[in-house]
């Protein structure tokens, strides 16, 4: 039950790019056609659920306060805390390179797909994120912190699609000069950010059911519907005043 | 200026406006959003950049000739995890609350494309004098859409600057309040970010239409 509830969490609530901003870079770089995104998002996924249970092991056996206990009592109150973002940011320049070589090897049509991204996922903000939340949120066993990794790239995986998908369809609309590309990418997300605050009610009770169903009609529906953003958005902030309402209370 | 020649000034210049890394690179876009509900946090942010592009254009620029080109993203993380790591001890020490505030978001200096990119882009092929002078004016970019950012959302989410009640008290019901402003409260929330820098980028191309993408 708790897998299913961070895993729902770290696709939804605590979204990648909706809610902390991760991987801004090239979600903004990347998501001008659908099919490269789709390339990215996996490549995320698969590397987030790589790194982040590794990392996991790496601050439970070695970086946390008293993590040196299993080499004896005189290493107990050792504190290398201070070490985590090079740990960190090594484990992950290397597990990029590794799954990179063994993709390269056992999956020839995969990595020729994934190829360019892998290089540059070393250096997404999303990867590196993924890790520092899994250490500073304190999840407890290896398998949660896997399920982490995995849902928080669907989460990635989502955003950008859903961004590449609006920003395909929105080449034929009429946005003014100023705005054209990254001005409107911008609004758009945070419009859609605007609408993923709404899952925020979704873990804390209630008819959680329903409501993830509806929001999730509203998100598809503006994805198709470009020029009813306007309304959309109402709807939206309509949605989110009943959500804070229903929290309150 | 006597120091500067012209085209060393630009280096400094050039970033501030027209090629802005925020808005006109699409550069550091994560850290920008997510700790600018707060003014102080915006300048925190904005110095500790400072510093570690900086030194760390410097760095890689005095190494640019003995760095193997298959290795050097590896190089170059290490140099910026270690100078984020000074950066951070230092926030630790000193300033307690507001590392708490800007949480993992010190650690995502190490990831900020910003500092990567103008490694790749600017150290890797220049000397540490311009590197130097290339990395603070990049940095000083990044603060100025940082700070007008976080100026806004606090001066219209709270009504306070950097903790000051300029605004007047919301409980108490004193100078603007006393006529019936209310906080927008919105304003704090991460999604106004992205469409404040949204904003920016409108006024900005309105009036240098050569930045106009088609």
């Amino acid at each position: 039950m708790e897998h299913i509830e961070l895993f729902f969490k770290s696709i939804f609530i605590d979204n990648m790019v909706f809610a902390t901003f991760l991987g801004m870079c090239s979600y903004l770089a990347v998501s001008k056609k659908v099919s490269t995104a789709v390339g990215l998002g996996a490549a995320v996924i698969f590397v987030l659920a790589v790194t982040v249970p590794v990392n996991w092991l790496l601050d439970q056996y070695l970086l946390q306060p008293g993590a040196l206990k299993w080499l004896g009592a005189e290493y107990a109150d050792y504190d290398l805390s201070f070490l985590s973002f090079i740990m960190f940011i090594a484990t992950i320049a290397t597990m990029v390179q590794l799954v990179e070589i063994i993709v390269e090897k056992f999956a020839p049509a995969l990595y020729n797909s994934l190829g360019i991204f892998l290089p540059l996922i070393a250096v997404n903000c999303a990867i590196l994120g993924g890790s520092l939340f899994m250490q500073s949120r304190e999840i407890p066993t290896l398998g949660l912190s896997l399920t982490y990794g995995v849902g928080s790239g669907i989460g990635w995986f989502l955003a950008i699609l859903a961004i590449a998908a609006i920003r395909e369809k929105i080449r034929y609309s009429s946005v003014p000069p100023a705005l054209r590309g990254l001005g409107i990418t911008f609004i758009i997300t945070g419009l859609m950010a605007i609408g993923f605050m709404s899952f925020g009610g979704m873990l804390t009770g209630g008819d959680d059911e329903g409501k993830k169903e509806e929001t999730t009609a509203v998100q598809v529906e503006k994805k198709e519907v470009e020029e009813k953003k306007v309304e959309t958005t109402e709807e939206k902030a309509e949605e989110l005043a009943n959500n804070t309402k229903e929290i309150t209370e | 200026m006597g120091l500067l020649s012209k085209k060393d000034a630009a280096l400094i210049t050039d970033p501030l406006a027209d090629n802005n890394p925020i808005t006109i690179q699409v550069l550091g876009i994560c850290s920008a959003l997510a700790i600018t509900a707060e003014l102080k946090a915006s300048i925190v942010m904005s110095l500790s950049v400072l510093f570690v592009l900086g030194v760390g254009n410097v760095v890689i620029s005095l190494m640019r000739n003995i760095i193997p080109s298959k290795i050097r993203i590896i190089v170059q993380l290490i140099v910026v995890a270690t100078l984020v790591i000074i950066v951070d001890q230092v926030l630790k020490a000193f300033a307690y609350d507001l590392s708490k505030t800007l949480s993992v978001f010190i650690g995502l200096i190490i990831t900020n494309c910003i500092i990567m990119g103008r490694f790749e882009a600017f150290a890797l092929g220049n000397g540490p004098w311009r590197s130097f002078l290339d990395g603070i004016g990049n940095a000083l970019g990044y603060a100025v859409i940082l700070i007008i950012v976080g100026f806004f959302r606090e001066l219209l989410g709270s009504g306070t600057l950097l903790g000051f009640k300029v605004l007047g008290d919301p409980i108490e019901k004193t100078g603007l309040y006393a006529l019936g402003y209310e906080n927008n409260g919105f304003m704090l929330l991460s999604p106004m970010a992205l469409i404040v820098v949204g904003i920016i980028i409108w006024v900005q191309r309105t009036r240098n239409k050569a930045l106009v993408e088609d």
